[in-house]
């Protein structure tokens, strides 16, 4: 039985939720695709590698803000032998990085990459899967667009031999959370805000969120996914969330309506991200910061998932999920 | 043109041919009939609504025969716009001239502004408007949420369309 040797680049709160969640549910996952063993871990100025024992990083990483040892991401990329990259490192939907470089050097090497990282998929998707099926390489990014939602895997095998016509989706629950709460309590965008940043579901720096740059970053992966459009961050039309009243509720309600930030995605090209009215009984007029996706296809009909779409747990759920797809017993590799 | 015709009819045979009859004879499409057996006439009568497209020149003399056949004539009259959609704004839309802003859609022509709800929170703060916008058909509908969009991204005013096709029947 083959060893599968997994690298973890980027510690944060997700690869952390990574590593809890292989330590945990070990014996569940190892059912399904044999044996594994972390071998290497790299945050942005520190690393591990060698025999490790994850729950000893996790811990060392959260008292020590940093990992014990000094080499780099790139250094390991270079010294230590793996067969997974799993990169959970910050997204930059401009430039990619730090994600987008690692994950074409271990492409490169023949490496399997499973990333929850928007960024590298926003600037180079069809670079990346060029190169992977060049190398003899897997990629998963499930992890990338809705957590634990499952959507990349419904579009490529569930859905597989549908002709998708259109995607709608609530991808981002930071905006969700402000808009319903806006709908039901009449308070003014900033407050709620406030009140999102102190609960943690708002970032200091909001505006990732509320311009609607991560919604429209989804959008281009799902995009990409379904329609296979080589489709880049500045083909989507954006219009983020600032610009909405609380008395926009009151009137749209009047008419049964309510405003969600919709991504909108169709088999021509369309591509936008923009508050839209929608009727309060659409099953997208979904509360909290819960995430949810439309698929509209010729053999299926109407495919609707909702969920989780942020969180360590959710994230891990599919960067797992896309360990299995790939190395899973089942699917006769 | 596209007409809405209701008569109401006694609940006997023969009836019916006698509204329909005149229509096919002057050249008339019937689009839809709709008999409403719950809401019946004090005189035991039955309200049965056409949809019918004809000729304008024509339509003077369907009425006319129809009556003459001792039908009784509820009502009758022509449906110019047919598409719907409700959008909203956000902004300063009354400073920038409302009326300007629903003049430009009423003179494209096929499309009018037929219904507006207006909200002010106070002076000087975005303003929010529900507008209702009807239109010939789902074409010209489209096409007037386009006017509206352009003269409201000069003015500075953000607009929220709906998001279902539905939403334009």
């Amino acid at each position: 039985m083959r060893m599968i040797r997994v690298a973890i680049f980027g510690f944060g709160n997700v690869g952390r939720g990574v590593a809890r969640a292989l330590t945990n549910n070990r014996e569940l996952i190892e059912k399904k695709i044999g044996k594994f063993e972390v071998v290497a871990i790299a945050d942005s100025k520190s690393s591990i590698h060698g025999d490790i024992d994850l729950k000893y990083a996790v811990e060392y990483k959260l008292r020590h803000g940093r990992l014990p040892g000094d080499m780099k991401a790139d250094e390991l990329m270079e010294n230590v032998e793996f067969d997974l990259l799993i990169d959970t490192t910050p997204t930059d939907v401009f430039t990619g990085e730090p994600g987008l470089s690692y994950i074409k050097q271990a492409l490169s090497m023949g490496r399997d990459v499973i990333t929850s990282s928007k960024g590298p998929l926003v600037v180079a998707f069809r670079e990346l899967f060029r190169l992977a099926e060049k190398n003899g390489a897997r990629m998963g990014y499930e992890a990338t667009v809705g957590g634990a939602m499952p959507v990349v895997k419904l579009i490529k095998r569930e859905l597989a031999g549908n002709q998708i016509f259109r995607l709608r989706g609530i991808l981002n629950g930071t905006t969700n959370y402000i808009l319903s709460r806006m709908e039901r309590e009449k308070m003014p965008y900033s407050q709620i805000l406030s009140e999102a940043q102190e609960l943690g579901i708002a970032e200091a720096n909001p505006e990732y969120d509320v311009k609607g740059y991560d919604a429209g970053a989804k959008l281009v992966i799902l995009a990409n996914t379904a329609f296979s459009f080589d489709a880049k961050f500045s083909s989507v039309r954006i219009v983020g969330i600032e610009d909405i009243t609380p008395e926009a509720f009151e009137v749209a309600g009047e008419k049964g309506y309510t405003i969600r930030l919709v991504a909108e995605a169709d088999s021509r090209g369309k591509l936008e991200v923009s508050p839209r009215l929608i009727k309060v009984t659409n099953p997208l007029a979904i509360y909290g910061t819960l995430n949810a996706l439309l698929v509209e296809t010729d053999l299926a009909g109407e495919v609707f998932v909702i969920g989780k779409g942020a969180g360590d747990r959710e994230t891990a759920s599919a960067i797992i999920s896309d360990m299995v797809d790939i190395y899973g017993r089942d699917n006769g590799h | 043109m596209i007409v809405t015709l209701v008569v109401e009819l006694e609940d006997k045979p023969g009836q019916l041919l006698r509204v329909i009859e005149p229509i096919s004879r002057l050249g008339g499409n019937i689009i839809s009939i709709v008999h409403d057996r719950h809401r019946i006439s004090p005189l035991k009568r039955i309200p049965v609504e056409f949809v019918i497209d004809i000729d304008s020149d024509r339509f003077d003399e369907v009425i006319g025969r129809i009556r003459e056949s001792g039908i009784y004539i509820r009502s009758f009259n022509e449906v110019r716009l047919k598409a719907t959609a409700s959008v909203l704004l956000i902004g300063h839309i009354i400073h920038t001239d409302l009326s300007d802003t629903v003049n430009r859609i009423d003179e494209s022509g096929f499309a009018e502004v037929v219904e507006m709800h207006i909200t002010m929170p106070k002076l000087n703060a975005p303003s929010t408007a529900l507008i209702t916008i009807s239109a010939r058909g789902k074409k010209e509908l489209k096409e007037a949420i386009q006017i509206l969009k352009e003269i409201c991204s000069d003015k500075n005013i953000t607009v929220i369309e709906p998001l279902n096709e539905d939403a334009y029947d």
